[in-house]
């Protein structure tokens, strides 16, 4: 990699500081994607901004009927945290699933969603639950948070603190894996709760998305055999070595079925 | 005698240090004012090289050389030399063009080396690497062998037209057309051989070192035969003598191939240690490594087989285009030949082949062997279209490869392609192996599977290979530019402790285990006071290494030998001590005796009287226990055997999972039951890998590598393999002294084509009959939805 400058700030309001302070400064949270770019020489950044010395930022805890889970929160501990596994265990279920014991122990909520990769699992996760993120200044409903390929409603200067998960009824995530990266080719997750009928969708398009007509149908009754009439177009999906749109867009069919089957097992 | 010589479970040697992080690797080994090369590669498949300029590179912070293949030139830098020379079915040489350790003039694929940034610390060097600049002319890229072959398809080399290498043949065609005439089914079979990257767990990397006060070279590097990249190294490339080179391979992390072949990067970091007077080291990252190693396998191939009414197998034809990447690498044209087109008898009584092969060169990486070599791909072309004849001649598929059979009692048995296979029952490894997969079962689990919703396949291979490479006379006629014999020396001490020197290279194999067995049973010594030495060019005798399953019969019976002389010559010595003449002495579990009376001498009696001389036949005998012995193998092995593997498909998404795999092979004697065991399952996961996972894809138009990491090149993992049943039906070798076969690479050969015909047979029902390789999620859900109307309307 490429030489930069390493700050480890306090508070938050010193990590905002540090951020406007120079050109081409990143905020490092667990470094999952980061790191292996940099490593790669993809990007050059002139300081990382490392926000896990930053106290309180890496709590869950709940708050009447939501999860609040603190945006520098690994993705073992909510994977493993009581709370969450009782409280909604399909996002624990979710968090147990991305990357490898070693991304899991090191990745972060706040990092992956403030980075928007369109394989990632924790995208579709807040969307099927309609999460809210908060951040250094305000809350965004998650259905305003993921706005394009890498691209999110985040200011650049602008730091993810905690995310609001309601406590739905029932809920599921499935996946289809790429085999090599295990990265989602395809991920559904379903959801009956206080935000409604929801059906997220990621790895399939550029960012995570929600299935309007697929929540619809299930609004009249949450069962697979709803969906089953329904297709997905391949229409703006993504075509990559591993899968063409039309397949995307049949997997996101068996999916959803098969999270919903799940979600009322 | 010993309860740990041949046939025992012994722990390996060698764990110990690689459990608790202490092996020794090229990375690790560290020189005082070592420098970093660092390889500035091209990032164009196809283009002229018009200019390079390093003057940005050259005055970047710690920068103390920058080379490019201009330098090279100047210095007499010879290009790496090709150690196959494999014929036109003309008998015309195959086109050999130049392969540059840094390019002139062109660029031929990603990755092709332009220039050698060396500077003090390995970021300066990555730095000072992204500072060279050039400039090209783009050409038009070629990466597959079906384009490669048109007319008017971008040519890489001016003077070899069409892109061939060499257009060969093997077999009868005339006798092999004439059985086509006669046939009553003909089954016909289309399939690519999908192209493969070794990718051992260890990164290529060299150091080399220069002592200007002798004029001594010495190259630590990730090699399987330090003693030929020494040959190759110093005849071809720098010039130097033999003796002022010494080439070091310590631990390596796994080779499969990759690490067997002379490679640009141990020669320049060598040259430039020179240049320099300071050591350079070079270590590949596994970036580096898809850009860099040599890649495998890589056919297109058209197959026709000829039965009579009975499915007797009449004749087989078969006609490939194999890509041998940009330039031709150490073994490259002898993998999709010699080592492909020789082993299309199978086991199988086909009185007629002809395979013919044409090699091609593409804008891609060499490529060139990789665990089976050749091999894979001949099993894959038989055990697919026998189990096409089959499925069409509505014979069982069990069925008709008995009836096709090499009788056990037959051998040695002469093939139409060259090879007379030893020995072998391979009736015996098929009962076995169905009997451990339960076979009969399978239908009922079918059934099972069906209420679930997947598709259940099973699948089976029988296969032979030939390893143990090879007896010099014919691997000469077969177009190889060295002997392929190897060497052992035995060094007893006067303690009765034993140090061997073998010619072989152990990069995981556990030689340090398996070659101590060997000299245990022979010797009657415990492992406990055997070591063996290998991967130094300055302390082992010249050997040819490590590859296609060569060591145990190759470099074990070299140290048979060597012990055989130990053992003849304690005979001497024990009649002198004996008072008894020498024809009556007789050796047997570590003690010679007079025959016929309780008269002995031990073993270590024996050496010790060989060191200290007092009373020794000195007249007549040197003192010391020494000896040296070269071992050139009579023929080829051939080990063979059964695998059946069992699948499900989950029909929704096309995702095949690989439930059970059973492995019955034929390996001659076991020499350790868990170092076989072991390297059997590395093999089957390896094959597993590309009949399910793996996959080098370019580009097609611009000629990038698209494949270029683990994110997209999947290697197999734990968790998508089965436990994997592995057990042995032993015939033991007729042609060395231990009656071994081999055990490298057997998994590796009959696991692509068993897992295939598994996933055929669970499509069956949709009227499929081939699936290229790997079995994709996307490409099985497409043949499934393709064929649904047709299954439905059944």
């Amino acid at each position: 990699m490429h030489s930069f400058s390493y700050f480890r700030p306090a508070s938050i309001t010193e990590a905002t500081n540090l951020l406007a302070g120079g050109e081409d400064r990143k905020l490092l949270a667990g470094g999952q994607t980061l790191l292996p770019t940099l490593k790669q020489r993809l990007a050059h950044p002139t300081a990382l901004v490392d926000l896990k010395s930053i106290p309180g930022f890496a709590t869950i805890r709940h708050e009447a009927d939501v999860v609040v889970i603190g945006a520098l929160t690994r993705h073992a501990e909510v994977a493993a945290s009581e709370l969450v596994t009782g409280a909604i265990p399909a996002l624990a279920k979710l968090a147990g699933g991305i990357g490898d014991v070693q991304v899991r122990n090191r990745g972060t909520l706040g990092g992956s969603i403030a980075n928007s990769d369109p394989a990632a699992d924790y995208p579709a996760g807040l969307l099927g639950l309609g999460a809210t993120i908060g951040t250094d200044r305000r809350a965004i409903p998650a259905d305003d948070f993921f706005t394009g390929l890498f691209e999110t409603a985040l200011q650049p200067d602008e730091i993810v603190t905690q995310v609001y998960f309601p406590i739905p009824k029932r809920a599921a995530y499935v996946k289809f894996a790429n085999q090599a990266s295990r990265y989602a080719i395809a991920g559904v997750f379903v959801s009956d709760g206080p935000a409604g009928i929801r059906v997220a969708v990621t790895g399939a398009g550029p960012h995570a998305f929600r299935l309007p007509d697929f929540e619809r149908a299930l609004e009249r009754s949450f069962a697979p055999a709803s969906l089953a009439p329904l297709t997905v177009s391949p229409d703006g999906l993504n075509t990559d070595l591993h899968a063409s749109a039309e397949y995307r867009a049949h997997l996101i069919g068996v999916l959803a079925r098969r999270a919903i089957a799940a979600a009322i097992a | 005698m010993t309860d740990d010589g041949i046939g025992a479970h012994l722990l390996r040697k060698e764990d110990k240090r690689f459990l608790t992080g202490r092996g020794n690797y090229v990375h690790d080994i560290t020189r005082p004012n070592q420098l970093y090369a660092v390889f500035a590669r091209s990032p164009y498949a196809h283009a002229d090289l018009l200019a390079v300029d390093i003057s940005g590179a050259a005055e970047a912070p710690g920068v103390v050389g920058v080379f490019t293949g201009e330098d090279l030139k100047t210095d007499g830098i010879g290009g790496l030399p090709c150690g196959w020379g494999v014929n036109n079915k003309d008998g015309s040489p195959m086109k050999e063009p130049p392969h540059p350790a840094l390019a002139i003039g062109k660029l031929r694929h990603v990755g092709d080396p332009i220039a050698m940034v060396v500077a003090e610390t390995l970021k300066e060097a990555r730095d000072a690497a992204e500072l060279v600049t050039y400039d090209v002319t783009q050409l038009p890229a070629v990466t597959g062998v079906a384009d490669a072959v048109k007319p008017g398809a971008p040519r890489l080399f001016d003077d070899v037209p069409g892109n061939l290498c060499t257009d060969w043949e093997c077999g009868d065609k005339a006798k092999t057309d004439a059985a086509f005439a006669t046939a009553y089914h003909i089954a016909k079979l289309d399939l690519v051989n999908n192209r493969l990257v070794g990718n051992p767990m260890e990164p290529r990397a060299a150091l080399g070192e220069y002592d200007p006060s002798t004029g001594d070279y010495t190259l630590h590097t990730t090699s399987q035969f330090p003693h030929v990249v020494r040959l190759l190294m110093g005849l071809f490339v720098l010039n130097v003598p033999q003796h002022k080179i010494r080439v070091v391979a310590p631990d390596v992390g796994g080779g499969f191939g990759v690490k067997q072949f002379h490679y640009a990067e141990e020669a320049l970091v060598t040259w430039a240690a020179g240049r320099l007077a300071q050591p350079v080291k070079w270590v590949s990252d596994r970036g580096e490594g898809f850009l860099s190693d040599a890649h495998a396998r890589d056919h297109v191939t058209h197959a026709e087989l000829a039965l009579d009414r009975d499915g007797k197998f009449l004749g087989l034809r078969v006609s490939t285009l194999a890509n041998m990447g940009a330039y031709l690498s150490t073994f490259g044209p002898n993998i999709p030949t010699n080592l492909y087109g020789l082993l299309l008898a199978g086991v199988y009584t086909t009185p007629a082949i002809h395979c013919a092969v044409k090699c091609i060169f593409t804008n891609t990486l060499p490529v060139d062997a990789y665990r089976g070599a050749g091999r894979p791909e001949a099993t894959f072309v038989l055990e697919r279209i026998v189990d096409v004849a089959a499925r069409e001649m509505g014979i069982d598929r069990v069925e008709i490869r008995r009836r096709n059979f090499i009788p056990a009692d037959a051998f040695p048995y002469q093939t139409p392609v060259m090879m007379a296979y030893d020995s072998g029952d391979h009736g015996a490894t098929l009962k076995k192996a169905l009997d451990i997969a339960d076979w009969a079962g399978f239908a009922e689990r079918r059934r099972e599977a069906a209420a679930r919703g997947k598709l259940r396949g099973i699948g089976l291979v029988t296969y032979i290979e030939a390893c143990g490479l090879a007896p010099s006379r014919i691997a000469g006629q077969l177009g190889a530019r060295a002997g392929l014999y190897e060497s052992a020396n035995i060094r007893v001490h006067p303690t009765g402790d034993i140090t061997v020197f073998t010619g072989s290279h152990s990069h995981g194999q556990g030689h340090e285990t398996a070659f101590a067995q060997i000299v245990s049973s022979l010797l009657g010594v415990s492992t406990e006071k055997i070591e063996i030495v290998h991967g130094d060019t300055a302390k082992i005798p010249f050997g040819l290494g490590t590859y296609g399953s060569r060591s145990a019969s190759v470099g074990g019976s070299a140290i048979a030998k060597a012990v055989g002389k130990v053992i003849d010559k304690g005979k001497k010595i024990a009649a002198h001590m004996l008072e008894a003449a020498e024809h009556d002495i007789e050796f047997a579990a570590g003690t010679f005796k007079v025959a016929g009376t309780d008269r002995t001498k031990s073993f270590a009696d024996v050496v010790l009287a060989a060191y200290i001389p007092h009373d020794y036949p000195l007249e007549t005998l040197e003192p010391g226990m020494e000896e040296n012995a070269f071992y050139d193998p009579v023929n080829f092995t051939f080990p063979g055997g059964c695998h059946v593997a069992e699948v499900e498909i989950d029909p929704e998404t096309g995702i095949t999972q690989l439930l059970a795999y059973t492995a019955v092979d034929d390996v001659g004697t076991v020499i350790n039951p868990m170092i076989v065991e072991g390297q059997i399952h590395g093999g089957v996961a390896q094959g597993v890998g590309q009949a399910l996972l793996e996959n080098c894809v370019y580009d097609p138009q611009s000629g990038q590598l698209l494949t270029g990491s683990f994110m997209d090149y999947c290697m197999p993992r734990a968790d998508d393999l089965p436990n994997i049943v592995v057990a042995t039906e032993v015939t033991t070798c007729r042609t060395n002294p231990l009656g071994v076969k081999g055990c490298g690479e057997v998994g590796t050969i009959g696991s692509p084509a068993t897992v295939i015909n598994a996933v055929v047979d669970a499509l069956a029902g949709y009227g499929v009959t081939h699936v290229d390789m790997p079995a994709s999620p996307e490409k099985i859900w497409r043949i499934i939805r393709a064929a649904a109307p047709h299954a439905a309307a059944e």
